[in-house]
């Protein structure tokens, strides 16, 4: 994974390379993915993406899954308001969103590293940009270790 | 005996007298000065019942519970949390209108509300929030930093052993199937370490966003202490900031089933 990160310098070696997750919608954010590649945009590869099939399907506990599992970072995207291909999943991702991101606030979970974005499947020099900068925010922040390290605290 | 609890065991005795409820699901006598719920089911044994300022637990958790409802219409004493769990229970089609009939046991004797709208004017007169000193609590929290709020929220959870005590005091979690069960995927690691109950405790607000009755039955319930009614009591009110009061529990749609295309909010880039 380190190794794959575009080579700026000697610190490139021993930098901490984020891992990020990506959970994005077939119809919009996927496609503009595509279109970045497709366009030749160059982004930092330290995405994974997951393709579902709707914002609407993206369950909150993928995204606490995800993070448990070793992301320093989430990326959920999708269709623009209004352009969902079952005309309202993103509506309602939308209000799932605004109350998770709250509750993920109140109980002390780094919000900073959870990122919703709307890609349509034109925006292929939005998700490059999108990608980067979660990117560099991330990699600032440092890995999630107090997610990561929480299955050896507690009762057991 | 107070005048009260003379009303209610003489209400209780004539409703099974009658025939018209098969079940008074009410107070008792329990250990260390608390109260138990006790399920009366003969006109001798109404003498059990006990009401106090002591009695605090959500009696509505039982309504749904099938061995109850094989026994026939069941009445139960009703204190305002009782109230709020009925009209949305009756919201999520859990109870049908007349299922049930309400107790309100007060100083002018004990009133019986046998239908929804009896129900609906009653929590009229009573004040909307019934947890005070939880919006205190949520309030302390909210103003702390993220690091100070994750040190408190592991310092409370890592006590929680995972009895799910919280879970089966809940009148709202009635799922027969609950994610916290479900192995195919395993969303929530069964051991009690802090991803565990980490992810138990947001798993279940999220799922009574919108639903809580704010009763904080969950967090009597638990063994350990643990005030874990601030997570679903936080998660029901960003949902009334967020998407008005109607959206919260007993409001006319279920606010994460439902959407308005102005929904506002400020981080989605």
């Amino acid at each position: 994974m380190s190794a794959t990160a575009p080579a700026a310098g000697p610190a490139a070696a021993s930098r901490f390379e984020p891992r990020i997750v990506a959970f994005v919608c077939n119809w919009c954010t996927y496609a503009g993915a595509d279109l970045t590649g497709t366009s030749r945009i160059r982004y930092q590869p330290n995405v994974r993406v997951i393709r579902l099939p709707c914002t609407g399907r993206i369950d909150f506990m993928l995204v606490m899954t995800a993070l448990a599992n070793g992301a320093d970072g989430v990326i959920v995207s999708g269709c623009h308001p209004n352009d969902c291909h079952y005309t309202s999943g993103n509506f309602h991702a939308r209000r799932r969103w605004m109350v998770f991101r709250d509750l993920l606030d109140f109980a002390g979970v780094d919000v900073r590293r959870v990122v919703f974005s709307w890609v349509s499947a034109a925006e292929g020099a939005k998700w490059a940009e999108l990608v980067d900068k979660v990117t560099d925010e991330v990699r600032a922040l440092g890995p999630y270790r107090e997610i990561h390290d929480l299955s050896g605290t507690g009762v057991g | 005996m107070s005048v009260r609890e003379s009303d209610l065991r003489a209400t209780a005795a004539r409703l099974l007298e009658t025939g018209s409820v098969a079940v008074v699901i009410g107070y008792g006598a329990g250990t260390l000065g608390r109260r138990r719920p006790v399920f009366v089911r003969a006109p001798a044994q109404a003498g059990e019942l006990v009401f106090d300022d002591e009695c605090h637990q959500n009696l509505a958790t039982y309504l749904l519970k099938p061995e109850i409802r094989r026994l026939g219409r069941p009445a139960v004493v009703a204190i305002p949390s009782v109230l709020r769990s009925l009209v949305q229970l009756a919201t999520e089609r859990q109870l049908k209108d007349g299922d049930v009939l309400a107790l309100v046991v007060g100083d002018d004797g004990v009133r019986e509300l046998a239908d929804l709208a009896a129900v609906r004017q009653h929590l009229a007169g009573l004040p909307g929030s019934l947890h005070p000193a939880a919006k205190t609590e949520i309030a302390r929290l909210s103003a702390m930093t993220a690091a100070e709020r994750r040190a408190f929220w592991s310092d409370e959870l890592s006590r929680c052993i995972k009895c799910y005590a919280c879970r089966a005091a809940c009148p709202m979690c009635y799922c027969e199937r609950c994610t916290t069960e479900c192995n195919r995927p395993q969303w929530i690691p069964v051991a009690s370490h802090g991803l565990g109950t980490l992810e138990y405790h947001l798993m279940r607000a999220m799922h009574l966003a919108g639903r809580c009755v704010e009763c904080a039955t969950c967090s009597r319930a638990c063994p350990a202490g643990i005030p874990v009614h601030l997570l679903a009591v936080f998660a029901e009110e960003s949902v009334r900031r967020q998407f008005g009061a109607e959206a919260g529990a007993a409001g006319p749609a279920y606010a994460l089933s439902s959407f308005r295309p102005e929904d506002q909010e400020g981080f989605i880039r």
